[in-house]
């Protein structure tokens, strides 16, 4: 199914989070989501479903001012 | 200085953004002595760029500030804050809801709002605001314990475009730590704003986009401190005419 990851379209053969995230390559241990909207705790990726057209953020730590 | 029980003596207070390099940025921290920088989230990207920042962090041994830049609403806010409790691993946020995407000015309204949903979920707030006084009133109300109005626009290394408000606003908060953010340019600016009582100094562009960037981290430290140490000195006041400093006493009568 297709959901939107960090603004673009992707396919995921998965309905589970935390399996998206590694067909997704997202590898790093240092990143933090947000499931359409709201953010999801990382003790919830292996129980948080994800349904066809979500938009899904991963983010990194970043230089700030 | 505590800030959120923590003893900090450093009062600078260090960004991590356009640095010409992390190697530049990681001695830029080390010259100032900071003891808090501020760092942001952003979209990762496939390469994991974010792992390798997150490293220099952890090497450099200064407590973590995140920000909420760039957000424009309460829901944006909260929910980075959200975020970046779990990815720093602390629960002090540098709150900024931005309504003005020229002025980068705070939108005080969703600030405030932001600022009593954060602090009641246990966030250790720090509010980028205004001088205003009654918005300052309702930060603390929400929950906040400490204030950083801004000095000029985020970036515009104006100094302090109104130091009558921020001089006002030491006077009405005299136990509430305030620190500025924003608008410092050059290393008078930061002594200035630490002569006013301010208890310390929140700068990032002014280093980073310097033409030596170390070298203007350590002025900023020592122009930090010089302040400090001149506001404590209890300055004498301006005179309008003048005094002479060599004593009259005991003058010869030489004509």
């Amino acid at each position: 199914m297709k959901i939107t990851v960090n603004a673009e379209s992707r396919e995921i053969t998965t309905t589970i989070l935390a399996d998206a995230l590694a067909e997704l390559d997202f590898n790093s241990p240092a990143i933090a989501t947000a499931l359409n909207g709201i953010f999801v705790p990382q003790e919830d990726y292996s129980k948080t479903n994800l349904s066809q057209g979500d938009r899904l953020e991963v983010l990194a730590p970043m230089q700030g001012g | 200085m505590q800030i959120y029980g923590t003893n900090i003596s450093s009062r600078l207070l260090l960004g991590t953004a356009q640095y010409p390099s992390p190697t530049v940025l990681k001695q830029a921290i080390e010259a100032c002595g900071t003891e808090i920088i501020t760092v942001s989230l952003r979209r990762e990207t496939a390469d994991g760029s974010g792992a390798g920042f997150w490293e220099l962090l952890k090497d450099s041994n200064c407590k973590v500030l995140p920000n909420t830049a760039g957000c424009h609403s309460v829901q944006e806010a909260v929910v980075t804050a959200q975020m970046a409790r779990e990815l720093f691993g602390t629960n002090w946020i540098k709150l900024e809801v931005i309504g003005n995407s020229d002025t980068l000015q705070p939108d005080v309204f969703g600030l405030v709002e932001a600022a009593r949903l954060l602090c009641a979920d246990g966030f250790k707030v720090f509010p980028y605001t205004t001088d205003d006084i009654v918005v300052g009133e309702k930060l603390l109300e929400a929950g906040c314990e400490l204030l950083m109005p801004w000095g000029a626009p985020i970036g515009s290394g104006q100094g302090l475009r109104n130091p009558d408000a921020l001089r006002a606003m030491r006077a009405h908060f005299p136990d509430i730590t305030m620190i500025v953010d924003a608008g410092i340019g050059r290393p008078s600016d930061a002594t200035r704003a630490m002569e006013l009582g301010m208890d310390a100094v929140l700068l990032n562009t002014a280093v980073a986009k310097a033409g030596d960037p170390v070298l203007m981290a350590q002025a900023m430290a020592q122009a930090v401190e010089a302040g400090r140490n001149g506001y404590n000195a209890d300055p004498m006041e301006p005179r309008d005419m003048a005094v002479p400093s060599t004593p009259t006493l005991g003058m010869a009568e030489l004509i």
